[in-house]
């Protein structure tokens, strides 16, 4: 969904909400998923030191960034690895788009890539008659129901077997309906092998780029990136310019987190390190490899000493599995690439407060998603810092997009009120005068609302009858 | 274990003040019984939490220093809730870390403790159950959990009542979705996350659910009351104080 | 390249922010430390190894370098397999064609370039490579495919059977790059692998041959075998 759309977000909540199925689905696969994560980081010490490594990593790759990227791009293109640069996903998009067609190719094969979601690419590609293939099992099923993912690790997680049955039934030929997970599994590799062979360009994105050595990784368990990247003669990477690394020891704790924190997994089953297009000599692998850099918005977050922190981002999903919204909602109900806590941090910023601010209170603040993040980015800190900028024009260059949208709400309103009457040493017999205080500068309307919300499932507080100030005073208890 | 002082200032809370002020008096007790002297200001007003986490940091200021300006001597700092402890211990600092009061921030920071967290750590109370035998369930609130790192003090003084049997949630670690302000701007997710709340509280089979923090026992409290699951939600400190007291 | 002047465009502008953004923020603090190497002894290496890629389902036969040919061909019977794709110039390829019998699968050599053979390479049933050692922290190999042992063979067959040398076994990642200085010289495509390919995508239920191959086989060649604990 690009920044044009507008979200509805309270209509998609509470359709998520409503959904039974989609609420069973996502609990049982985000419990499993924080209890394999659990189990593997088991040993507390460990995890906090392999997590201060993992985020010093990153901090020194931000602080580091611009040269780094100049020295990956000479390293690239040392090693026959052609570099392109785009500010926009529409850049980044065309530049892909030039590539296939330049190839006249209209078979491209993909690996999972959540930039290329960002880009848009496969909707681009299709409209120049070009066939964008998702081949991550996950991904397939969705892009098969012309739906986009809801999680960033396991796309399909919304669906459940009895929905893949019937969906590869209907839109795979000859698919008899089974809902048998291998059976499910094999029919997908039957299609799937079959496009790996005529592929013509494989489309993938990168979990890290080493600086020093021009090296791509690529993390995945299923072998169809190995597959994309390996089968046809042409390659395209695309990437968000933050993944860059200094160093090839600075892969091993991030990709040891990385796993860990998505699927509990020790490693995946391949982790695939590319350096280099086929050599002469070498009987197999892409003739070209490109690697395409995107911006979208990245730089200017780069500039901002709290907000940048979001860019040390590895995209474990970690955050999303433990988030008890996102376990409540899916990603569909955000309406944006970037669902969960990181979504909701990182989707404000690029796509403007204006558009996509409303992601920001879409969170108790529980800070579940701070305590799992394996690169200890302050997820709760940004989302109150957004909060703020919603209501506050600011008056900085590194302000977010769309800052003071909201800055005619009758809520500013309240808060100077309530600031008001607590920071007034004579406001102190607090009592219900609080509450009549809170009522005297809300609308009536805000306050209808307001009693209406809290009522949704809940009966209402009831106040006392004596404040704690009033029955500390009559004990005699001293107050100095 | 920290020297144990003669004087404490106690930090009531907006919500205690309101809703709770038997909590805050039972926290007032707690402390008196262990031969503390409770100080409590009556200039004391919030913590300035809600408005914070609804993204008014300015506003949070001029609240959080009539705070500062309330608790003057360096006695230690004594909360009952995990929530508004947090905010004064870790937000405060941040909060100020520009500002001219940076300094009285992190001393006054330095002071704040979370009320089981002083009466296990500082006070090493022991207690003495008087009560019947009651199964009880306990509700970590996210900012005890988090933040302060207290909700083994917290169940710890409910192990120590031994007519007590404690059962753990399934979900213990999750919040109950009320989250301040989140409860009345995100009405649907946040009654979704206490419905599924208060479900985990009655399959445990106790007869009270106990926490630290009043902000989840009014979202807790409220959701079980509106669904007849007569199971009272109740602050820790007024729960040991009755069944230390017989 | 294409487009280069909107290209350098595009790059300037980026770097342009990049500085700015980087020379808005100071240095932070100094760095926390690499995490403690990990000891394992020979044994260990090995024993875990083994352990953690049987838990992802690969097959490992612990054997030595005068039986390992011998165990292949144990492996090789138990199955129907229509070939076994392997690399005529290396070492392990002469082995395996100085030793081959008329029941084993046919030894198909990988000699022409992926386009002259990508029909086969999609058709046949195994390929056996070589590895460049072990990680015995995570369970996994380590494979640099080359111009004789290229990319495909642990890809494209169903079956990928792979001869690992026990002395090569690292205790990590980190060692393994260190101690054979990876970053002077990176090859292609460098790999870890840890197991058949699989997935979890429906379901989080874990099924195995995704897309590639659903069966690993690792022959150990352990010249130097712990001897077996009392039970």
């Amino acid at each position: 969904m690009a920044s044009t759309t507008v979200v509805d977000f309270p209509s998609n909540f509470i359709k998520a909400l409503g959904n039974p199925q989609l609420r069973r689905n996502l609990r049982a696969a985000m419990d499993t998923l924080g209890l394999r994560r659990r189990t593997l980081f088991a040993d507390p010490a460990f995890f906090a030191q392999l997590r201060a490594r993992g985020d010093a990593i990153r901090q020194r790759s931000l602080r580091k960034l611009p040269q780094l990227l100049e020295q990956l791009e000479r390293k690239c293109t040392e090693n026959g690895i052609q570099v392109h640069w785009a500010e926009t996903t529409t850049e980044a998009s065309q530049i892909c788009l030039d590539l296939i067609q330049r190839h006249n190719a209209t078979r491209v094969i993909k690996g999972k890539s959540m930039v290329s979601e960002e880009m848009h690419l496969n909707h681009v590609l299709e409209e120049h008659g070009i066939e964008a293939l998702e081949t991550d099992l996950g991904e397939y099923i969705i892009q098969l129901d012309h739906e986009t993912p809801s999680h960033i690790i396991v796309p399909a997680i919304h669906k459940n077997r009895d929905q893949i049955a019937h969906l590869f039934h209907e839109k795979i030929p000859d698919t008899p309906y089974t809902e048998v997970v291998e059976e499910l599994n094999a029919i997908a590799r039957k299609v799937l092998r079959e496009k790996f062979f005529a592929g013509e360009v494989g489309v993938s994105g990168a979990n890290f780029a080493v600086a020093e050595t021009g090296t791509l990784c690529l993390v995945e368990n299923e072998g169809n990136g190995r597959m994309c990247t390996t089968a046809p003669p042409v390659h395209i990477v695309v990437m968000g310019l933050e993944k860059v690394v200094e160093r090839l020891e600075d892969v091993p704790p991030l990709l040891r987190l990385l796993t860990g924190s998505a699927t509990g997994q020790l490693i995946t089953t391949y982790f695939n390190m590319i350096t280099s297009p086929r050599k002469p000599g070498e009987k197999d692998g892409p003739r070209e490899v490109h690697l395409v850099l995107l911006d979208n918005g990245r730089s200017k977050i780069l500039a901002d000493p709290q907000l940048r922190e979001t860019l040390k981002c590895i995209r474990c999903g970690a955050c999303l599995n433990h988030c008890p919204v996102y376990t409540r909602l899916g990603g569909h109900a955000y309406g944006y690439v970037y669902p969960g806590p990181i979504g909701s941090i990182l989707t404000p910023q690029i796509e403007g407060l204006d558009h996509a601010g409303a992601m920001a209170s879409a969170s108790s603040l529980c800070g579940a998603c701070e305590e799992v993040c394996p690169v200890k980015i302050p997820i709760t800190h940004i989302l109150r810092r957004l909060r703020n900028e919603s209501y506050n024009k600011v008056d900085s260059p590194n302000a977010v997009k769309g800052h003071g949208y909201k800055s005619n709400l009758a809520e500013s309103l309240t808060w100077k009120g309530w600031a008001m009457s607590n920071a007034a040493p004579w406001a102190n017999a607090l009592n219900a005068k609080m509450l009549a205080m809170l009522g005297s500068q809300l609308t009536k309307l805000t306050k209808v609302e307001l009693v209406k919300n809290w009522s949704q499932g809940r009966t209402l507080p009831r106040f006392a009858p004596k404040s704690l100030h009033v029955l500390a005073k009559e004990k005699g208890i001293p107050h100095e | 274990m920290s020297t144990r002082p003669e004087k404490v200032y106690f930090f009531g809370t907006c919500l205690i003040d309101l809703c709770y002020p038997q909590a805050g008096m039972a926290g007032i007790d707690l402390l008196q019984q262990q031969g503390i002297e409770v100080v409590f200001p009556q200039k004391q007003s919030c913590c300035g939490q809600p408005a914070y986490n609804a993204g008014f940091p300015e506003e949070t200021k001029k609240v959080a220093r009539q705070q500062l300006k309330a608790f003057p001597k360096d006695y230690p700092i004594v909360v009952p809730s995990g929530s508004c402890g947090g905010m004064l211990k870790h937000h405060y600092p941040r909060l100020f870390a520009d500002e001219p009061e940076a300094a009285e921030a992190q001393r006054f920071a330095g002071r704040v403790y979370e009320l089981t967290e002083f009466l296990v750590t500082v006070l090493d109370v022991k207690l003495e159950d008087r009560g019947p035998p009651i199964k009880a369930t306990w509700h970590s609130s996210c900012s005890a959990l988090r933040e302060m790192g207290v909700i083994e003090h917290s169940k710890s003084l409910i192990r120590q009542l031994q007519n007590v049997e404690l059962i753990e949630l399934q979900r213990e670690r999750e919040c109950c979705g009320f989250g301040g302000t989140f409860s009345v701007k995100q009405p649907d997710l946040s009654s979704a996350m206490v419905a599924d709340k208060a479900a985990d509280i009655e399959q445990t089979g106790a007869s009270v659910v106990l926490s630290g923090d009043c902000g989840c026992l009014l979202n807790i409290g409220g959701a079980l009351e509106y669904r007849q699951i007569p199971i009272p939600a109740r602050h820790i400190a007024d729960f040991i104080l009755e069944r230390t007291h017989g | 390249m294409s487009e280069v002047g909107e290209v350098s465009h595009a790059r300037d502008h980026i770097l342009t922010r990049l500085r700015a953004a980087v020379a808005q923020v100071g240095e932070s603090a100094p760095e926390a430390g690499a995490l403690p190497p990990l000891d394992f002894d020979r044994a260990e290496r090995v024993a875990r190894l083994k352990r953690l890629m049987e838990a992802m389902h690969a097959e490992i036969v612990v054997t030595d370098s005068t039986g390992w040919v011998a165990a292949l061909k144990n492996v090789l019977r138990q199955r129907t397999l229509n070939g076994l794709l392997y690399a005529p110039e290396t070492p392990l390829g002469a082995t395996l064609a100085a030793a081959w019998e008329d029941d084993l699968p046919p030894l198909v050599g990988y000699t022409q370039e992926v386009e002259q053979c990508k029909e086969q390479l999609f058709a046949i049933d195994a390929g056996i490579t070589s590895t460049k050692g072990g990680i015995a922290e995570v369970g996994a190999l380590i494979l640099w495919p080359d111009a004789h042992e290229p990319r495909l063979m642990s890809l494209a067959p169903a079956v990928h059977i792979a001869v690992l040398d026990a002395d090569r076994i690292h205790n990590s990642l980190a060692e393994a790059m260190a101690q054979e200085r990876w970053a002077e010289g990176m090859p292609t495509n460098a790999l870890l692998i840890s197991g058949p390919s699989k997935t979890a995508d429906i379901e989080l239920v874990l099924t195995f041959g995704v897309h590639g191959p659903k069966e690993l086989i690792v022959l150990i060649l352990d010249d130097q075998p712990a001897p077996s604990a009392p039970s």
